[in-house]
Order: structure tokens, then C-alpha cells, then sequence
């Protein structure tokens, strides 16, 4: 990891209009993310944690361009992207490619598979035919599948099978960047191992940058070199991997990791159950936004809105009272 | 509390489906299990095991696709594939019932909540309208919905997805069943939810003496919640045992390959172990060993289909080579 980030997001707002009435006139906004800046260094994962809702995949769509950001500058390889026109979007498109989450909608089931790879190649003039035939073949190799299931269909492949697909489309145009949604929460368990290993070797061998979107922190864990919390459309914490699994500043990043269960008769901890739900990203609440659910919040939550600070070394937190909860002990 | 004779018994069930082209597929192949009175177990499997499948055969809810081909439901001595369907009826919600992975296709959108509590009630206790409606009221409240009078009058549409949950369970739980089945009751919920909910079930099952069995795929909810753990592999049970056994001294290769490939939240795993290939399509179950073709340890002998075996008290397997399942330790699930 060098010093220049690769990707720099800079107050990122994505907000999605209401509209009812005959005139369909916008009466309020969905603010799915409201003012979200971090940076991605070259070689890294970041992961980007939250629950549903709280704006992660909103995120990564405003970070390819798939929806115009409302307000907020988005930078990669230090060259602004987010106001550029869609005609010079392209280049930047090859440079960033996505992971989706449901791998039986995100592959056309008209397209034999070889061609979906081969897709993007083309349109991009990348090579000869036969140089982009070769490369096809030589990706559904990489991902584990196989020359010779280079004329088949997507229906006819297993979830896991196609969750490579996938992946190999998007290494196909050699991106630098692969914005990964939610890439095996619609997987059977046994199959989840092979793609998250796969992803692993992937990164090494094409020095790949992900950027990992999960709702879930075990696999996170697993895989990602840091960790940003996202809730109601705000980052609240950004840590080195390690370091947030073993002191977690916000209450609510405490709160998730306390909630995860662990596949272990033996492990102990001290559960911290919020109460109440998520509440609407249309009308969030004033002050810190997590105030109505934190077990820790004081009168100041309900009023002033913390910022984004950086409280060690590369660990931000956006909280009054960090540190003040602990899901260890009993 | 405890008592010997098992509350419910599933005898070698056999549930098969049949396709528009006449074929056969065995989802569920000879499942065998019991649960006891005020007990948890968990039946655990990937998808198209045969586990939800399972449960919904328990209460002779198996679509028109499908045939109980065989076995036993005991159920107090009674087997319920022997009853009538209206004798059914009365045995559904009242002592068995069930609650689905997705409240939202489970609760009537036309009716309120409140009428949808109701109506069980009105069923099984013979109960006027009035008193049913403070029963309805009642349950909500137990299950944590605040406000439960104002919300015996919404719509499924205006609870969030933790609210609905906990208003099925509100609806499962209104007659006093015996047996709770819950079938994937939090895949569909957010983890912080996902907590509220599992405590709240387990707080249930203590005060009202159930019998539950937990349907899920996800093995750190098994850990938390089940005394007993009954793990499905293509139609079958491959073993069973207490949660202990299950977790810390596995003998089948299919429930280590599972334990050790899952990601897990309290410690950081250099390689996760891979299964490999994925789980066979039920029209083509292998023969023999349903599992032959992603193990290891497989070999000729594995052709045949392997004994249900007690291997420590209470702990089974069904597997030829179980003995060697502590190679996998050092060797890894490769080949």
C-alpha cells in the first residue's frame, strides 16, 4: 500500500426524490447517503459494513457512476470522475468494475457465457477477436470453471458457477478497482468458502483494489484490510480491520459485532440487543442518528451531530462518547 | 419436565416430487428425528436439503407437486399422516405451528394484524370476538410489539420487517402450541434484529414449555439456540448429536467441511477450508453416499449407501468412514 489513495470520495450525497401527487411533484428526499468521504489505498479491501438501508449499495453505485450524485466529489487516480460526461466515463468504467450481489439477475440468460465475458472487451477494442476469444477462455480457467463451459448458458450453471462468472466479466477489462456487492450473501454456505478464496487469490495475482460491501462481519473479517460502518446514510467509524474487531469505538459497531453469532457452543459474549428498528433515511433523527437506538446516548446525541474524527491513528469514529460500550466482559 | 417418550417422532419420512416429465425427486429420503418436550433442536442444511421440506411435511402442508411417500409423524402418540384433513385443521396452530423466512409473504396484506391473530384464536378456542381480541392484544404484547391495541388495526404494510416477524410469531404462539417450528425466522432480518428476534424466541420457548425446532442454514445461530443439532445433507440426516458433539467433535466430513468453511466473526482465518463443488441437483442425487462426489474420504465402499450408526451415546452418523474424519484435520478438504 502506497500513499497516494486511489479512490477519494469526498462528501458524497445520494439523494433519491419522493413524489406523489398528480403532478408528481417531489414532497421530500430519501437520503440514502448524506455526506460520506474516505479514501482507498491501491492493493487494499475496504470493507463496507452496515444494515439494510444504511446506504452501502447506494454507495458503490454512486461510486461507478450508475446513479449521478446529488453533491460530493468523487476522484480516482487523483482525476475528478464524478463530473465527468458519459462519453468520457468509459475509460473509467474499465478501470472500476462491480461485483453484484444476485448472480442469477446480473448475467444476461440470452448470452452464452463466453460472449458475456467478452463483452465488455470488445466494446472496450482491448484486442483482436481471437486475442479476446483467448482471454475469455483463459479467465473461465482463472475463476475456476473451465474452457468448456465457454458456450453454455447462464441457467444452466450453479449459483457459485455463476457468482465466477461474474467475477471473471469483471476481470476481463483488467480493472484496478472492483466494487464487490454483497458478493456471496446469496450463496449456500459450502460454496461461500470457495468464491471468498477465490476473490483472495484473484487480488494477489492482478494486485486488485476491492472495495467489499457486506452486511456480513464475519466474512468481512476474513477478508478486508479495513472496515467502514455505514448507518442511515452516515459513516460512523473507519478502522484497520484488526483493530476495529478488537476495540470497536462507536455503539454501534459494539452492537453488530455483539450480534453476530458464532458457530461455537463456547464463545461468550456479552450480547448487546438494540432495541427499536432502523429509522427512515427520509426523516433521520436530528443530533447523532443513532441516538434513539444507542445504550450509551446522553442529551447532547439528541442535538448535536458528532463528526467524523480521527481518534488514533487511521481510526475514525463520528461519536460523542467513543469507546464508552464493550461487548467483552461480562 | 423431561420425559422419555419424545413429543414429536419423525419416522423415516419420505417426501417426494414429481416433475411435469413424471420424474421422481426424493427432497426428503427416509428422515429420521424426535424432539422432546421444552427442547430446541436444530435441523441444519444447505439449500434444497430437504430441511424446510421436512417441516412442512410435519404439518401435511406438502403442495400438490408432492407426496408423503412414507414414514411416520408422531405427534402424543398420534400419528398425524393417519388423521383426516379436518382433524388436521385442529392440530395446526394449535399444537403445532410455524413461522416462515419472509413475514412479509406470510401475513395476509388485506387483513389487519389483529384480525389474523384473531382468527386462529376464534378457530381453536371457540372464543367470542371480544375476548378474542383481548387474546390478540395479549399476544402482541408478549412478543414486545409496543402500542399492541393501536397495532391490532394496521396492516402487515405499515410494520417494519423485525415488527412483522414478531407479530407472526404473536400469531404462532396465541393458542399455546406444544411445538413451534421456525423455519428460517431471521435469514430475512438485519443482525441487530436478528438478535432481538432469537432472544425473544428463546425467552418464549422457556416461559410457555415448547418444543422447538429451528430451521436454518446458519451455524452461529445453531450454536446459540439448539440443545440438539440434526444436520441434512440431499434428503438425508447425516448426523445428529448434542450441540457439543456437533460443534467440537463432528464425525461426518460433510458436517466438518461445514464448520471449518465458514467465516467467523472472532477470529481471523488465513484459509478458509472449501467444499468442493456444490450441492447435487435432486433429480440426480448420487447413488450410494449422497456426498461421495465432494469427499474425500470417499472410495468404493462409499457406492453403498452407508448405516445410520450410534457412534458416542446420542450422537449418530451416517457415513462409512467416520472413523477417519480426524485426517481432515491435517489434510485439509483437498483431494
Amino acid at each position: 500500500m502506497n500513499d497516494t489513495p486511489l479512490l477519494q470520495v469526498q462528501n458524497l450525497k445520494q439523494y433519491f426524490p419522493i413524489r406523489a401527487g398528480v403532478l408528481r411533484k417531489i414532497v421530500d428526499w430519501v437520503k440514502a447517503v448524506d455526506g460520506v468521504s474516505f479514501e482507498v489505498s491501491p492493493g487494499e479491501t475496504l470493507g463496507v459494513v452496515g444494515e439494510s438501508g444504511c446506504g452501502k449499495s447506494t454507495l458503490g453505485m454512486s461510486i461507478m457512476r450508475l446513479y449521478e450524485p446529488t453533491e460530493g466529489k468523487v476522484f480516482f487516480q487523483g482525476q475528478e470522475i464524478s463530473s465527468l460526461q458519459s462519453s468520457q466515463l468509459k475509460n473509467i468504467r474499465r478501470d472500476i468494475q462491480m461485483i453484484f450481489q444476485d448472480p442469477f439477475t446480473s448475467l444476461d440468460p440470452r448470452m452464452h457465457v463466453g460472449p458475456i465475458i467478452e463483452e465488455g472487451m470488445k466494446v472496450h477494442h482491448l484486442a483482436s477477436l481471437p486475442e479476446i476469444r483467448r482471454r475469455a477462455l483463459d479467465l473461465l480457467e482463472k475463476v475456476g470453471l473451465g474452457a468448456e463451459y465457454f458456450s453454455r448458458y447462464p441457467h444452466e450453471f450453479s449459483g457459485g458457477q455463476r457468482q465466477r462468472i461474474g467475477i471473471a466479466r469483471a476481470l476481463a477489462l483488467s480493472p484496478r478497482l472492483i466494487v464487490a456487492d454483497e458478493p456471496v450473501s446469496s450463496l449456500d454456505v459450502s460454496v461461500r468458502s470457495q468464491i471468498l478464496n477465490l476473490l483472495k487469490d484473484l487480488k494477489k495475482e492482478y494486485q486488485l483494489t476491492y472495495i467489499f460491501i457486506s452486511h456480513d462481519l464475519a466474512v468481512v473479517r476474513q477478508v478486508c484490510n479495513r472496515v467502514m460502518v455505514m448507518y442511515l446514510g452516515k459513516v460512523v467509524e473507519i478502522a484497520e480491520g484488526e483493530v476495529f474487531f478488537s476495540t470497536p469505538y462507536h455503539p454501534y459497531s459494539v452492537a453488530l459485532i455483539s450480534a453476530v453469532p458464532v458457530p461455537d457452543p463456547d464463545y461468550e459474549v456479552k450480547r448487546i440487543i438494540l432495541s427499536g428498528d432502523v429509522p427512515s433515511p427520509i426523516n433521520p433523527p436530528e443530533g447523532c442518528r443513532f441516538h434513539t437506538r444507542c445504550p450509551v446516548a446522553q442529551e447532547i446525541c439528541q442535538q448535536v451531530e458528532p463528526v467524523l474524527e480521527q481518534k488514533e491513528k487511521n481510526h475514525w469514529v463520528a461519536c460523542h462518547f467513543p469507546g464508552s460500550l464493550s461487548y467483552k466482559g461480562q | 419436565m423431561k420425559e422419555n417418550t419424545p413429543l414429536l417422532q419423525v419416522q423415516d419420512l419420505k417426501v417426494y416430487f414429481y416433475t411435469e416429465e413424471k420424474e421422481e425427486l426424493r427432497a426428503v429420503d427416509g428422515v429420521s428425528f424426535y424432539l422432546k418436550e421444552g427442547e430446541t433442536i436444530a435441523l441444519v442444511g444447505e439449500s434444497g436439503c430437504g430441511k424446510s421440506v421436512t417441516s412442512l411435511a410435519i404439518l401435511r402442508l406438502i403442495d400438490s407437486d408432492g407426496k408423503i411417500q412414507g414414514g411416520k409423524i408422531i405427534l402424543r402418540g398420534r400419528d398425524l399422516l393417519s388423521l383426516s384433513e379436518k382433524e388436521m385443521r385442529e392440530i395446526r396452530g394449535r399444537d403445532i405451528s410455524m413461522i416462515f423466512q419472509e413475514p412479509s409473504s406470510a401475513l395476509n396484506p388485506v387483513y389487519t394484524v389483529g384480525d389474523q391473530i384473531m382468527e386462529a384464536i376464534i378457530l381453536h378456542q371457540k372464543l367470542p370476538r371480544p375476548q378474542a381480541r383481548k387474546a390478540a392484544e395479549e399476544a402482541l404484547r408478549l412478543v414486545g410489539i409496543p402500542e399492541a391495541r393501536k397495532r391490532l388495526d394496521e396492516y402487515p404494510h405499515e410494520l417494519s420487517g423485525g415488527m412483522k416477524q414478531r407479530a407472526m410469531i404473536a400469531m404462532a404462539l396465541s393458542c399455546h402450541p406444544k411445538v413451534l417450528i421456525a423455519d428460517e425466522p431471521t435469514t430475512s432480518l438485519d443482525v441487530t434484529i436478528q438478535a432481538q428476534i432469537l432472544e425473544l424466541i428463546a425467552e418464549l420457548q422457556h416461559r410457555l414449555n415448547m418444543g422447538v425446532i429451528l430451521i436454518t442454514h446458519d451455524l452461529g445461530v445453531v450454536a446459540g439456540m439448539a440443545e440438539r443439532v440434526v444436520i441434512m445433507y440431499a434428503g438425508k440426516v447425516v448426523e445428529e448429536g448434542s450441540r457439543w458433539d456437533i460443534f467440537h467433535h463432528s464425525f461426518h466430513p460433510y458436517t466438518w467441511g461445514l464448520l471449518h468453511s465458514i467465516p467467523r466473526l472472532d477470529i481471523k482465518q488465513e484459509k478458509l477450508a472449501i467444499i468442493p463443488g456444490a450441492v447435487p441437483d435432486p433429480l440426480n442425487f448420487p447413488s450410494g453416499c449422497r456426498f461421495r462426489n465432494r469427499c474425500p474420504l470417499a472410495d468404493e465402499l462409499c457406492l453403498t449407501e452407508p448405516q445410520w450408526r450410534e457412534i458416542e451415546s446420542q450422537h449418530y452418523v451416517y457415513c462409512h468412514h467416520y472413523s477417519q474424519v480426524e485426517v481432515l484435520k491435517t489434510r485439509g478438504f483437498e483431494r
